[in-house]
């Protein structure tokens, strides 16, 4: 191995445990984590939308061909700004996917599974979210919507 | 070296039939991007639904054509180097498993009965002869590297016990030793949980443990594809460059190899990073492996560059002090001897750049919460499997072709050309692709023309539409370069033969060389990354089964929201009752 060889080695080994510290410090510095084994939530049938403070929610969605039940088989839901929204997700039949556009909400729907994800939506706006995992002849149609209100003060 | 007879028809075959396969496989590439872009507003066209036309593109393109590719270069490259007949009964099998295979799961997603891309996840299920034919196919595939390629290898080092086994040699081994290995997990999940789903001898099954063996299986696979485009890189590109040209360094090809057979097979997770039922400690620790397996490509880089370098300074001494002006003394664009071959290796490099980066942002853990399933995941492995595979690939089959058929190669100026129309093209549609999925959140997978871009739909989205507008542009032109490659390629399979049939390659020396006793033990290795996959597999295997998990699932087909036992007894039903009625 001679000097350019050892001295690109020794960049592109620098180079990847660099991108890698940052990984890890937007992980558990920023606290932007991936979704995890959850144990302890059973599979549900229906999709909920459940306040439980005024800026805390708990949302069940359930994925099913070919819409997104957010709140007992509507597809779209208002949530004041500034609210922190626990996600849960399950499919009633095949796999889906539920991306919540411009946010780090990307979770895959797996039938027999629940997921999970926190996000505080701080800006008002209309949040689309799309199926983006085949899951049949109406996949195109899969989407919804998350109505965040601008709150007065 | 001269081949006659059965091995050369075999040899042959195994390069032109995947290529006519190919065609269909590319027609319904361009098809996408029109629908995707709602310039085909329509659930099918000329028969061929969109999504049965994406699983056909992604089976004929990624599994069918590299396999065959895989296996006919492997052919080639250890006829050729170690110089001893390869055993027709072994190839007439192989060949037989290998067409038969393909033509039984192409029957499947020809007829409709396997709509499930070319990922097939449960719970929606296939035809049984999807999965049997793919099986088939890949067993097929294994037959030469065991009956053929090792006995082989084992002779030559008997006979030349001092010698290193040839770089090109060592490659394909790899290849094919990690091919051995990643069947397995894929190989469990077909023959235990989709064919059992399939034929009802099951009624539910774990779609989660499904998706972990197919990772085990689906990541590694790409770097099937890509190893024998980086035996071209080492052992062939320097010599195209250059008659003078070597390779820079030996030993770091053979690094790389074996860099690729440890860290290929621990990364599957990485695929899995939005699902729940996983611990994301064992995500992440696929993550950091997965950095790991960027390092041969890193290595690469820097010695087919060092490489090239060499090789323009040998053809031409005015460049021999300067730092940078060497780059415009290559072959570019030649049409003299092989040259021509230099424009499939260049553009797939340039291409493959723009892959190997945006590769790490997929690899890179919460990042890949940016881009999971949006439309920059193809967007980057077009520029992998789609730019440096497919382009070598190519290039490599009208080569191979030319030379068992004794043709000059024809319409040389289009096969020179062609590359670089495709990689224009795929620039285009890949830059489409890669940012309207990262900013936009444009999905992949999805026949956007009927919803989401059709402006009278009230699920219209015009921040998309640019985008897959540009991507049309790019596909018209990665059509273009297409059409340009098979006039070349038919020309010269058709062509007047004028000389013996002959297998060969242009093989560049080493310029550094160095034994390498501890790298040439493929044994060992091969054990060393047994153990570190099975290692890498066991707690996510233990938390999709054991953890995560609480109820299986039934199977469905992509047409009903129902499971597909369910639709059958209904059907029964209703045909029972409209008899009565005639009645």
């Amino acid at each position: 191995m001679d000097r350019a060889e050892r001295n690109a080695l020794t960049v592109a080994i620098g180079l990847l445990l660099f991108f890698f510290v940052l990984i890890v410090y937007a992980a558990k510095g920023l606290k932007i984590d991936l979704p995890t084994c959850i144990t302890d939530v059973q599979p549900f049938k229906e999709g909920k939308l459940i306040q439980h403070a005024p800026n805390r929610y708990e949302l069940h969605v359930v994925a099913r061909m070919w819409y997104f039940d957010f709140n007992q088989g509507s597809t779209e839901i208002e949530i004041p700004a500034g609210s922190v929204v626990d996600i849960y997700l399950t499919s009633a039949d095949v796999v889906h996917g539920m991306h919540v556009n411009g946010t780090t909400v990307n979770l895959m729907a797996i039938p027999g599974t629940v997921n999970y994800a926190r996000y505080k939506f701080e800006k008002p706006g209309v949040y689309h979210v799309v199926c983006h995992e085949f899951c049949g002849v109406g996949h195109h149609a899969m989407q919804g919507k998350i109505v965040v209100k601008e709150v007065e003060r | 070296m001269r081949v006659e007879g059965g091995i050369r028809f075999i040899i042959l075959s195994e390069v032109v039939f995947p290529i006519l396969l190919l065609i269909f496989g590319v027609y319904h590439g361009v098809m996408q991007v029109l629908y995707r872009a709602g310039v085909i507003k329509a659930d099918s066209f000329l028969g061929i639904d969109y999504y049965q036309g994406l699983t056909l593109h992604g089976v004929i393109n990624a599994i069918v054509f590299t396999t065959f590719f895989a296996v006919a270069f492997g052919n080639a490259v250890v006829l050729y180097l170690l110089k001893k007949p390869l055993r027709p009964a072994v190839q007439w099998l192989s060949w037989i498993l290998m067409v038969g295979g393909t033509l039984m799961a192409a029957w499947a997603m020809f007829t409709k009965k396997a709509t499930v891309l070319y990922t097939f996840y449960p719970p929606l299920i296939a035809h049984w002869t999807f999965y049997i034919g793919t099986v088939i196919l890949v067993v097929g595939s294994l037959i030469p590297f065991f009956f053929d390629w090792i006995p082989n290898a084992v002779a030559w080092k008997r006979e030349n016990p001092d010698k290193k086994i040839p770089l090109a040699v060592f490659g394909v081994f790899v290849n094919h030793i990690l091919w051995t290995i990643m069947i397995v997990p894929v190989a469990i999940e077909i023959l235990f949980q989709l064919f059992p789903l399939s034929v009802g001898w099951v009624d539910e099954i774990n779609p989660l443990l499904a998706r972990t063996l197919f990772w085990f299986f689906g990541h590694p696979v790409v770097y099937f594809w890509l190893l024998p485009a980086y035996v071209m890189l080492y052992t062939m590109l320097p010599k195209i460059a250059s008659e003078k040209g070597k390779l820079y360094s030996d030993p770091a090809g053979r690094l790389a190899f074996i860099l690729f057979l440890l860290f290929s097979l621990p990364v599957g997770l990485h695929h899995q990073f939005t699902e729940p039922g996983i611990s994301n400690a064992w995500k992440l620790i696929h993550a950091i492996f997965t950095f790991c397996v960027a390092l041969p490509s890193l290595i690469t880089a820097f010695t087919v560059a060092a490489s090239l370098e060499y090789s323009a300074k040998a053809e031409d001494s005015s460049v021999k002090n300067s730092k940078f002006y060497w780059w415009t003394r290559l072959p570019y664009l030649r049409l003299e001897g092989d040259k021509w071959l230099f424009s499939y290796l260049f553009a797939g490099l340039v291409l493959f750049f723009f892959g190997g980066i945006t590769g790490i942002v997929n690899a890179s853990y919460n990042l890949n919460l940016a881009v999971h399933n949006t439309a920059y995941v193809p967007g980057h492995f077009h520029t992998t499997v789609g730019g440096l595979v497919l382009l070598s690939f190519l290039g490599m089959s009208l080569y191979m072709v030319s030379k068992l058929r004794g043709t000059d190669v024809k319409f040389k100026g289009l096969a020179a050309l062609a590359p670089y129309f495709w990689m224009q093209g795929m620039f285009m549609f890949s830059y489409a692709m890669m940012v309207g999925g990262a900013l936009e959140g444009f999905p992949r997978r999805t026949n956007a023309g009927l919803t989401y871009l059709n402006p009278d739909s009230p699920l219209y989205r015009p921040e998309w539409v640019g985008y897959a507008q540009l991507s049309v542009v790019g596909g018209a032109l990665l059509g273009i370069g297409f059409v340009l490659f098979l006039v070349a390629f038919f020309g010269t399979l058709l062509a007047p033969k004028v000389r013996e049939s002959v297998v060969e390659f242009p093989i560049a020396e080493a310029y550094h060389d160095a034994p390498t006793p501890v790298l040439n033990n493929l044994k060992g290795w091969t054990v060393a990354a047994v153990l570190l996959a099975v290692l890498s597999y066991i707690p996510p295997l233990y938390d999709v089964t054991q953890r995560g998990v609480f109820y299986n699932s039934p199977a469905y087909n992509e047409q009903f929201p129902m499971p597909l036992k369910q639709l059958q007894q209904t059907e029964a039903e209703t045909k029972e009752l409209s008899m009565k009625e005639e009645r």
